[in-house]
């Protein structure tokens, strides 16, 4: 029972150089929360006043959870979470 | 060493970096842009020595964040900027002039970003070159990989115009067709760029590459004999052209190049993939990603990366960001086309029409002098206008000539 988490290079100092983490599958809002708790100081990285910062992409399984229901995203298991900084492309 | 470039900055918090590969805040994710000493700059590039320069954009090589000599030149950029009274006429307008960068060597203003993104990777020590494109900067990348020698690899939607496709794989690169839209590509080469050491142009050399833009803003102050002009129309796609456009007038001014003016910028969007123009007119200060479905496949960026830049650049200008439908589009692409004799790809289409919609409105002011970018080649996007023309044809007789051609020709010109 485990959901793969995607972390970009830019966090990955925080992540003792892991590309993915695995998580108990959740709401997207709760998979980061366990981040928190397994690589302090993520959370603060990924949001701002409790959202998503605006230069930042969440994906569970290729959509944007933009498109979805946000933090409250349902992630099942099986499925991969992809952090991915929003500023490319173009 | 020529390098008036000092550092990364952070655009959201103001944190520096070096000249690496990087183009994102390790803190906030928010972009890095190249910060210059402008000083520097202004000791250096002089008019005298931009006018010795090469015909290319290289003149303006003091502005660019590069150590050396260029890599690789195919000769992008200085492309004409052209009076056009016909089309100014036919919009009510008086001093119109057309920026046509479809003049480059592969007939868009991709040539720009990807000479100088080309040349700073190779400094970098970089082997494999990249992109995530919507085609215009895929035949630019695999153009230019193959003039340097320089391995390559394009990633593009699968559903790509044809033209773009063989204009890219003909230079005897790596194409890799993405089955899904522009947003994924990207999203895709950014996961990659976590884990190759290649330089993906518009990811990570990404601060380097924009930098390229502003020589159409240099390039048309000096054109205009030193002087901004007081409206540019820009297309909007990520909102890079657009930023960095404003962004060179401000230069040229910030180093006496040109005396302080800042242009009123205007972004051109389609309907069918909206969502700066969509931000502009709600009064956003943020922008909504949106699913693209429009013709205008060069400028289908649904999550544009610099779309809150490009808002604030025609809000503090008193711009404006507009959006035109499909038909608009199409009827752009006419418009310029028989007023000017230039041939747009639709992108350009999609600006042409965006003009004569703020003419329309009163939003562009007949004496106002504008500058319109054309940005890419008809040639590109011949499906799009392809139903609408209309041709004879006849045997080699000359009373079918008479009869079915100057016959029907005199009843076109008796009719207008």
């Amino acid at each position: 029972m485990s959901v793969k988490v995607r972390i970009p290079s830019q966090l990955r100092q925080l992540t003792s150089n892991e590309s993915v983490v695995e998580i108990d599958p959740g709401p997207v809002g709760g998979i980061i929360m366990e981040l928190e708790n397994m690589h302090p100081g993520i959370a603060e990285r990924l949001l701002d006043n409790g959202e998503v910062r605006r230069f930042v992409n969440i994906y569970v399984d290729g959509d944007d959870i933009r498109f979805e229901d946000g933090l409250d995203t349902e992630v099942a298991d099986g499925s991969e979470v992809s952090i991915v900084p929003a500023v490319a492309g173009g | 060493m020529a390098a008036t470039a000092e550092s990364l900055r952070c655009k959201e918090c103001g944190r520096t970096y070096p000249l690496k590969a990087l183009f994102v805040c390790e803190f906030c994710f928010g972009p890095l842009e190249v910060a210059y000493d402008y000083e520097k700059i202004r000791r250096r590039a002089t008019k005298e020595r931009i006018a010795a320069g090469p015909a290319s954009l290289w003149r303006y090589a003091d502005f660019l964040p590069v150590n050396g000599k260029p890599a690789v030149d195919l000769q992008a950029g200085y492309t004409p900027l052209v009076s056009a009274p016909r089309l100014a006429a036919e919009l009510g307008l008086k001093k119109l002039w057309v920026k046509n960068d479809t003049a480059n060597p592969t007939h868009s203003f991709k040539d720009r970003v990807v000479t100088v993104a080309l040349t700073r990777a190779l400094e970098m020590g970089f082997g494999v070159v990249a992109c995530a494109s919507t085609g215009n900067l895929a035949n630019s990348v695999a153009a230019h990989a193959a003039a340097s020698g320089t391995e390559a690899f394009v990633f593009v939607p699968a559903d790509l115009e044809i033209q773009k496709i063989i204009a890219t794989a003909i230079y005897g690169i790596n194409v890799v067709k993405v089955r899904g839209n522009y947003d994924d590509v990207n999203r895709l080469c950014t996961e990659i760029t976590s884990d190759k050491n290649w330089a993906f142009v518009n990811v990570n050399v990404r601060p380097y590459y924009a930098e390229g833009s502003k020589t159409l803003a240099f390039e048309t102050a000096e054109q205009l004999g030193w002087r901004a002009p007081d409206k540019v129309v820009v297309p909007v796609a990520s909102g890079s052209l657009l930023t960095k456009i404003h962004k060179g007038f401000w230069e040229l001014g910030e180093v006496g190049l040109i005396r302080r003016k800042q242009p009123v910028v205007c972004g051109a969007q389609a309907e069918g993939c909206g969502p700066v123009a969509a931000a502009f007119k709600e009064g956003l200060e943020h922008v909504r990603p949106v699913k693209p479905s429009t013709i205008a496949k060069s400028l289908a960026i649904g999550n544009p990366a610099d779309g809150v830049f490009a808002l604030e650049a025609a809000r503090q200008t008193g711009g404006v960001i507009e959006s035109v439908s499909e038909q608009e589009i199409v009827d752009g692409i006419r418009l310029l086309a028989r007023t000017t004799g230039i041939f747009t790809e639709t992108a350009g289409g999609v600006t042409t029409a965006v003009m004569a919609k703020l003419a329309a409105q009163g939003k562009i002011h007949p004496q106002d002098e504008t500058v319109l970018y054309i940005t890419g080649d008809g040639l590109k996007t011949l499906d799009a206008v392809a139903g609408t023309i209309s041709t004879f044809e006849i045997d080699p007789v000359l009373s079918q000539f008479e009869e079915q051609v100057l016959q029907e020709h005199v009843e076109v010109i008796n009719e207008t």
